[in-house]
């Protein structure tokens, strides 16, 4: 709580408190703590005087502003059309098989979420996965399961 | 200003430039349907219903965000107009709960007139609702169903402009657009005052007030209960609209007379009490001054500022909580009304106030949370069983098959009938601080108020913060210490007004003495409760008959109401007395703000 607070306060000392701010406060927030707590979104409202609701309202707009927890690394597979006809249903299953959960969920001990995301810009090199930050092109079902597993090897042994 | 020309279905208009082609079209009796539209809201252009057809555009305009331009040629009836509004129409109720045959909103829907206006049979859209859509009932004012909603923001828009809370927002995007609170909370979890203007402004039934018709129904269809029920001032002003009447319309006689058709016991008059409200919350107001100015006490905090509208002390409550020993502590009169028909007027009548239920007719939906407010219970009873609105009223009189226009006039019953011009023009926004002035004045000098036949007129009308300043000379002995004082009020409606009248009463830099604030642009006669729709002009009449209705009465001041002055004799003794302060006075509440 006192965490969340401080976070905000910094965050708003950097960026400023007006309504202009919102934006890079929330991802600064999300940058920290990974998702939007309840808590945090009241506090940024009272650090710029807005509605608790206009910064959900804002933040429930962004697909990478989450409202609700996430694991710590956040997987999005492209499902727009050029990645779907390259195949990204065969990544999408690899995954679910890895992580034992399925499109839109968070894996037990809360390392990893996998979802959906629009295009990514990388049509020409499909399919395309966005985890966390990085782009990776041109995958396959085997080089999916070789990045989750750089990130955590613990499911190294699952599969 | 620079005036433009431009032609609409062949006719010419001049307008002023940055007007929009609706504006333009309205000019020349161009009737052009909107949807998302509202003449007391800021442009959205996010429904397309009212697109137009512009010589040399290849799109369609949408005529409600589009300025019209000089020598513009505007056609608003071609086919390919039709079929796209057929379209948009179409598209609306695929995504829509149609279940008119049991809405509350039917025939008074605007998605519906659309439909109908534009033969919406045999739609070639599916159905696309989503499944599994719940009412949140959870307030005691608001009742919302997303199931109906048509996504054109107009609430959020009301929320945000005219009342400046921001309880609703539009979540998600896309097909998962929404409107929501924070964290799509229930509504009465949610940071609202339960004003109702969101509703009034909702063209479909997805937002509305909660009812308790039915409650009222069974209560007078049981013969061991004595119902009665107070009628608010703006109510009979503005119920006429829904039974036939044009706009500003006074039908007071035939509401008092419908009331009785109905089975209720007694018809009485919430001027009654608004005019104790007066009488209680002008002596609080000299009782503040003395204390502040005399006797120097530092604990005292002035302005004081009127507590009558429920939705503005709810406002007050979250986001001012450090300020409530501003308000006033009068009841509103609704609750005052409650808290003696169970006292006084069971004791006057003989009946067990066990037996009686105590109903207000009110044109508002806040006063439906004020009435379930767990400390009104002050006559050992819930004060007041039931508040409706002047909709459900309207309802309850198309229900009862009265033929309201053919209604002879009567009076209201008594006791706790009797009203003043003062207690009238509560309501409208200043008729609260006039009515007071005039009373207050009175008291302090003994002369009536310095305004011509009583109108003070520097309160009226529908600006949004409105000042005047009254200096007090020949003071009563009494009252010496008020010789020479400028008394400064201040009036304001609408709470994004409230705000900036209480962000300078935060700040210690509030230059007045007495505040009224109504929740409601226009004050009642504009209340969330009233007849759909309601715009300026709409409560610019509204008001006129309210001060008609004032100049009408033969006793204009409140304290001389003949009633009151019986109350007080009989059983109130003195204003601020212990009595008073049992049953006319409230507490507040710090509640959270974000
Ligand atoms: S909101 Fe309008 S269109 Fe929808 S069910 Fe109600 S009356 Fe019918
Ligand atoms: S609730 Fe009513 S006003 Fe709000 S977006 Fe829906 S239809 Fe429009
Ligand atoms: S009732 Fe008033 S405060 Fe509440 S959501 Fe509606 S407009 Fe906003
Ligand atoms: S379709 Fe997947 S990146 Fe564009
Ligand atoms: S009324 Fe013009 S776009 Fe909705």
């Amino acid at each position: 709580m006192i965490q969340t607070k401080n976070l905000v306060k910094e965050l708003v000392d950097k960026h400023g408190c007006s309504r202009n701010n919102l934006l890079p406060i929330l991802q600064g927030v999300v940058a920290d703590e990974n998702y939007l707590t309840e808590k945090a979104m009241v506090e940024v409202a009272k650090a710029l005087d807005l509605s608790s609701a206009e910064v959900y309202g804002t933040a429930s707009f962004y697909s990478y502003l989450f409202t609700k927890p996430v694991g710590k690394n956040v997987i999005r597979v492209c499902k727009t059309i050029s990645c779907k006809m390259s195949g990204k249903q065969k990544i999408v299953q690899a995954i679910e098989k890895l992580l034992k959960i399925k499109m839109g969920e968070t894996t037990r001990d809360k390392q990893f979420t996998l979802i959906e995301s629009n295009c990514l810009g990388w049509c020409h090199k499909g399919p395309v996965m966005l985890v966390n930050d990085d782009v990776y092109s041109e995958i396959t079902p085997e080089k999916a399961i070789d990045i989750i597993r750089d990130l955590d090897p613990k499911h190294l042994t699952d599969f | 200003m620079s005036i433009i020309n431009l032609t609409i279905d062949n006719k010419k208009v001049s307008i002023e430039k940055g007007q929009t082609i609706l504006d333009a079209a309205k000019k020349v009796n161009v009737r052009i349907p909107t949807l998302c539209h509202h003449e007391d809201l800021c442009v959205a252009g996010n429904c397309r219903v009212c697109v137009v057809e512009v010589e040399g555009s290849k799109t369609l305009s949408a005529s409600c965000a589009v300025p019209a331009e000089d020598g513009m040629v505007v056609k608003t009836n071609t086919p390919k107009v039709r079929n796209a509004r057929k379209d948009i129409v179409a598209l609306l109720v695929s995504e829509h709960n149609t279940q008119c045959t049991t809405c509350y909103r039917s025939m008074n829907c605007e998605l519906q007139a659309l439909s109908a206006e534009y033969n919406i049979d045999n739609n070639r859209y599916l159905s696309v609702l989503k499944p599994n859509i719940e009412i949140d009932r959870s307030s005691w004012s608001i009742e919302k169903d997303d199931s109906k909603c048509v996504r054109c923001q107009r609430c959020v828009r009301t929320c945000a402009e005219l009342q400046h809370v921001n309880a609703l927002t539009v979540s998600g995007k896309g097909k998962d657009m929404k409107i929501s609170t924070f964290m799509d909370l229930p509504l009465n979890e949610a940071i609202c005052t339960n004003c109702g203007q969101c509703v009034i402004h909702c063209p479909t039934g997805a937002l509305t007030e909660r009812r308790y018709f039915d409650r009222v129904w069974e209560a007078i269809g049981n013969e061991k209960k004595h119902v009665v029920i107070n009628t608010a001032p703006s109510v009979r002003v503005a119920i006429g609209e829904m039974l036939g009447y044009p706009v500003g319309s006074r039908v007071t006689g035939k509401m008092v007379t419908s009331l009785k058709r109905l089975g209720v016991d007694s018809v009485l008059d919430t001027d009654f009490s608004a005019d104790l409200t007066i009488v209680e919350e002008g002596y609080e107001l000299l009782q503040r001054l003395r204390k502040a100015l005399v006797e120097n006490d530092t604990s005292i905090k002035l302005p004081m500022i009127t507590s009558c509208s429920p939705g503005w002390v709810k406002f007050i409550e979250h986001i001012f909580p450090e300020h409530l020993g501003h308000l006033s502590t009068c009841k509103s009169p609704q609750q005052m009304f409650g808290a003696l028909s169970k006292t006084y007027y069971a004791e006057k009548k003989g009946i067990d106030p066990k037996d009686i239920v105590s109903i207000s007719i009110m044109p508002c939906a806040a006063k439906k949370f004020e009435a379930n407010r767990p400390e009104m219970n002050d006559s050992g009873y819930r004060d007041i069983d039931a508040g409706l609105t002047t909709r459900e009223l309207g309802h309850m009189i198309n229900q009862a098959g009265l033929n309201f226009a053919e209604l002879e006039d009567s009076e209201f019953d008594s006791i706790m009938g009797e009203s003043t011009g003062a207690g009238a023009i509560f309501g409208a926004t200043g008729g609260v601080m006039e009515a007071a002035l005039r009373t207050a004045y009175e008291l302090v000098t003994g002369r009536d108020v310095p305004f011509d036949n009583l109108n003070i007129l520097p309160v009226r009308g529908m600006e949004g913060i409105k000042e005047a300043a009254i200096k007090l000379e020949n003071c009563l002995p009494d009252w010496s210490f008020l010789e020479g004082v400028e008394l400064k009020v201040a009036v304001a409606h609408g709470l994004i007004n409230a705000r900036k009248i209480m962000d300078q009463v935060a700040a210690g830099k509030s230059p007045y003495h007495f505040i009224e604030v109504m929740a409601c642009p226009g004050g009642c006669i504009g209340g969330g409760g009233q007849p759909i729709p309601t715009n300026d002009e709409i409560r610019k009449k509204r008001a006129e008959a309210i001060y008609e209705e004032d100049m009408n009465m033969p006793v204009r001041k409140s304290h001389k109401n003949p009633e009151i002055i019986k109350i007080y004799k009989e059983f109130l003794k003195e204003p601020l007395g212990e009595v008073s302060h049992r049953l006319l006075h409230t507490s507040y509440k710090k509640r959270n703000h974000y």
